[in-house]
């Protein structure tokens, strides 16, 4: 055949040279405007309490919460880190059996059918209700916390990824029936290609609700758990009434599920950016 | 030029002297959907070596579910099929009406694709993908992804994909529908001189009067409800069919001929 008629590809320029300034404007605004905002919150935060001389037991100013926040890190970081590394547990044995049981569902309807509902089930139960149960009955608190951790992280996965291993397009199925493809070769060609955006957005979902799933498992574990989690942490300093300690836990843990969430999204990014539409930059 | 239903002589006509050697066989076959409708009955065809056949007709006449059933996507309800050799291994390619291409793969890896599920490693497909991505003008475009190129280039790479395992029979199905005028016209030109310079039979389905015509050297117009062949014809156009053989009288007259037995089938 002739040399195409139609013009080559637009090929891709590095970002720094494509950005017009109308686009460079839109990107500052972007990091400015929520900053913008965080100043003025946390400024007039601290105005009231100055102002109105609220008590620290009550209302903390930012200023007090950080001095506390860099004052007891030495009790906090390692405190995060255990919470973190529930999280992860959590979270890897989520992939794992969300995975694991999306693939089953998918190699046998029989599978699909007979263990889906108990699925559900445990989505649909809350978590906190659960969690004393499995203290009770599992001695090894770590693996207590992980398993209630795992309960809230595990669904997204299994339910996206089911959809994506069914999402298929139907000519390329042909395709490979008529290039007679053994099921391996659908599976690892075809099917798990395609459930891969799928599996990553319930990855970002997962992955903030193992880090809730950690910490609503660390409260009802109390002084009876391991004790040494940041949402444990946060629990002692309320006994206490050291309020500015309990700000500074709950600043430490937004910003943890704000990393988890950008970590994930710049993965599903790396992944995905040569080919599907939600990462590929819009020409215009 | 008048349109012959005899069998015709010259030379250079490519679909004639071998039309005896059958490639592809169908006898009496049905194809009865679950929800009961009839795509096809009692369809009785022979396809020859090197022939490229058209099925034209409006939609619902079972063309796409004929080709189908040649590919081996799906058995007939009743009748027989008789193909040719090693479908599965690539004795057959198949265009879809879109390009169906994977997206996350380059194009050198969708063209692959087939050679690959016969467990050909990709340094020993190198020459062949590489081969046919010529053939179609895309030989610069490997690296590629198919979100980005344009329609028409994606159709060949669809087009490359089917090619790769050098199959005797490609089967086609509305490949250039949705492509627009100009790329569709060049499609056409481009496929001819492969189909000529190589050992191919071609079996086209399509809703286009004129592009069977420009196309085909045999017609065969399908009725639907149910489904069923309603007129066979040989087209006696020479070759070689370019820009010209598209403006000349000959052309509109086997257009007027074609439609002719195409609105009869919608009739009744």
């Amino acid at each position: 055949m002739a040399r195409a008629l139609e013009s080559p590809p637009a090929s891709l320029p590095a970002p720094a040279e494509r950005a017009e300034p109308a686009a460079r404007e839109d990107r500052l605004a972007r990091i400015l405007a929520p900053i913008v905002i965080a100043i003025l919150v946390v400024g007039g935060w601290e105005a009231i309490v100055r102002v109105h001389e609220i008590p620290h037991y009550i209302l903390p100013g930012p200023s007090l919460i950080a001095r506390e926040l860099v004052e007891s890190w030495p009790v906090l970081w390692p405190s995060l880190l255990i919470t973190v590394k529930i999280a992860a547990l959590a979270l890897a044995a989520a992939i794992v059996g969300g995975v694991g049981l999306a693939l089953l569902c998918s190699l046998s309807r029989w599978i699909e059918i007979a263990l889906f509902p108990y699925a559900v089930v445990l989505q649909v139960t809350p978590v906190v209700s659960i969690a004393p149960l499995i203290l009770i009955y599992v001695d090894h608190t770590l693996t207590a916390v992980v398993l209630c951790a795992w309960i809230v992280a595990f669904f997204p996965i299994l339910s996206n990824t089911m959809l994506g291993l069914a999402s298929a397009d139907h000519n390329l199925r042909d395709l490979f029936e008529l290039y007679g493809a053994s099921r391996w070769q659908q599976l690892r060609l075809l099917r798990l290609p395609t459930a891969l955006p799928y599996f990553l957005g319930g990855l970002r979902i997962a992955g903030g609700l193992s880090l809730i799933g950690a910490v609503v498992a660390e409260y009802v574990a109390g002084t009876a758990g391991t004790g040494t989690g940041l949402a444990f942490r946060v629990l002692e300093a309320q006994y206490r009434l050291n309020i500015p300690r309990m700000f500074a836990g709950l600043l430490l843990l937004a910003l943890t599920g704000v990393a988890i969430y950008l970590l994930f999204g710049a993965l599903s990014h790396l992944l995905l950016h040569r080919w599907h539409e939600s990462a590929v930059r819009r020409e215009r | 030029m008048s349109l012959a239903l005899a069998p015709q002589t010259e030379a250079d006509e490519p679909g004639r002297e071998t039309a005896a050697t059958p490639l592809v066989r169908l006898e009496g076959v049905s194809k009865v959907f679950a929800n009961g409708t009839v795509a096809l009955a009692g369809l009785d065809l022979v396809i020859g070596r090197h022939e490229f056949v058209s099925l034209l007709g409006p939609s619902g006449c079972g063309k796409s579910t004929a080709l189908r059933l040649i590919a081996g996507l799906g058995r007939p309800t009743r009748g027989r099929i008789v193909g040719p050799e090693g479908a599965a291994r690539g004795a057959v390619g198949f265009v879809f009406q879109e390009p169906t291409l994977m997206p996350w793969a380059t194009v050198f890896d969708n063209v692959w694709l087939p050679l690959r599920l016969q467990g050909i490693g990709r340094r020993e497909a190198e020459p062949r993908v590489g081969e046919v991505l010529a053939m179609v003008g895309l030989a610069d475009f490997a690296h590629a992804y198919p979100r980005e190129l344009s329609g028409g280039m994606k159709m060949r790479v669809s087009i490359a994909r089917a090619l790769v395992t050098r199959p005797s029979l490609l089967l086609m199905d509305e490949p250039f529908a949705a492509l627009d005028e100009i790329t569709r016209l060049k499609l056409n030109d481009e496929l001819l001189a492969l189909w000529r310079a190589q050992s191919w039979t071609v079996v086209f389905v399509t809703h286009s009067v004129y592009e069977s015509v420009y196309l085909s050297t045999r017609i065969v117009v399908m009725a639907p409800r149910p489904g069923r062949v309603v007129a066979d014809l040989p087209i006696d156009a020479p070759w070689p069919r370019d820009e010209a053989f598209r403006t000349s009288t000959a052309y509109n007259a086997l257009c007027r001929r074609v439609s002719a037995e195409l609105h009869r089938a919608m009739e009744g």
